[in-house]
């Protein structure tokens, strides 16, 4: 099976509109004043990344982006960000601190040291894929055999965090 | 045909988490902390997912399906606890919710 998309269009193509486009919504997101703004912002990295990820040949995890991350996770941060009703004297005001010099230079730093060691890994992609590679089916039966405590686990997880996030959000209880 | 080296899909990856390292230091609202380490749990995903893609092995694949479902989990547990800060103190910046600091 080769990759999807790679037969079509050159795969260049394809990602590299789609990094200056995860790029600048995670800059918007930074910078944005407006909590709602960066939360827009950040919907339209996650899109990008879900691009990335078709480009990768990871179909499942691609419709789970959208669906989980863009869809649920971001109607979440929405929804909190309007409860709040912040006013215009909560946002936060721009300021050229030591504290934001120092946060921005060493994230700064972060990548251009994490992009010296990326240099020195082998190059290309292989051309062809195991049949099935990325899709429902081959992920799906994964999750069922080889990590099917780490997928029970996860059940756990999820019914402790709504209890735990009802137990304490809510007022009286 | 041209094909895009794995470098520069780690590259990618490591300036998203870059961007979300920096909005967890920089800014003081904590909507924007907790979007930038959602941003974060992505760029490490995608570092999953582009090393899966060169190794032709899905593993990473699985590992992504965790990372997603354990940052869903985060975010509910997060904003409910912003949302207790904010009934008690009516503010949810970070610099100043600091009792625990003293």
């Amino acid at each position: 099976m080769t990759p999807l998309l790679g037969v079509l269009v050159s795969e260049a193509w394809v990602f590299y509109p789609l990094a200056v486009l995860t790029v600048g919504g995670a800059l918007a997101m930074l910078l944005s004043r407006n909590p709602i703004y960066a939360a827009m912002s950040l919907v339209l990295t996650f899109f990008g990344l879900a691009g990335l990820y078709v480009l990768l040949s990871a179909e499942l995890i691609a419709a789970l982006q959208i669906i989980v991350y863009a869809g649920a996770i971001m109607v979440l941060f929405l929804f909190v960000v309007m409860l709040l009703n912040l006013g215009d004297a909560d946002l936060e005001m721009p300021r050229l601190s030591v504290g934001t010099i120092v946060g921005g230079g060493s994230a700064l730093a972060f990548w251009c040291v994490s992009w010296m060691v990326f240099q020195h890994l082998p190059e290309a992609m292989p051309a062809t894929l195991p049949e099935g590679f990325g899709q429902v089916a081959s992920v799906g039966r994964l999750l069922f055999t080889q990590f099917i405590l780490p997928f029970e686990a996860t059940s756990i997880l999820l019914l402790a965090a709504i209890v735990g996030a009802v137990v304490v959000a809510k007022a009286k209880i | 045909m041209a094909t895009v080296p794995l470098a520069h899909y780690l590259a990618l990856a490591s300036a998203l988490f870059a961007v979300g390292l920096a909005a967890v230091l920089v800014r003081r609202s904590a909507l924007v902390v907790f979007m930038g380490v959602e941003l974060m749990l992505n760029a490490a995903n995608l570092t999953f997912l582009s090393f899966s893609r060169a190794h032709g092995a899905q593993e990473g694949h699985a590992i992504a399906f965790f990372v997603i479902a354990v940052a869903a989990a985060e975010a509910a547990i997060g904003l409910a606890i912003m949302i207790a800060v904010f009934r008690s103190r009516k503010t949810v910046n970070v610099d100043e919710v600091d009792a625990l600091k003293y």
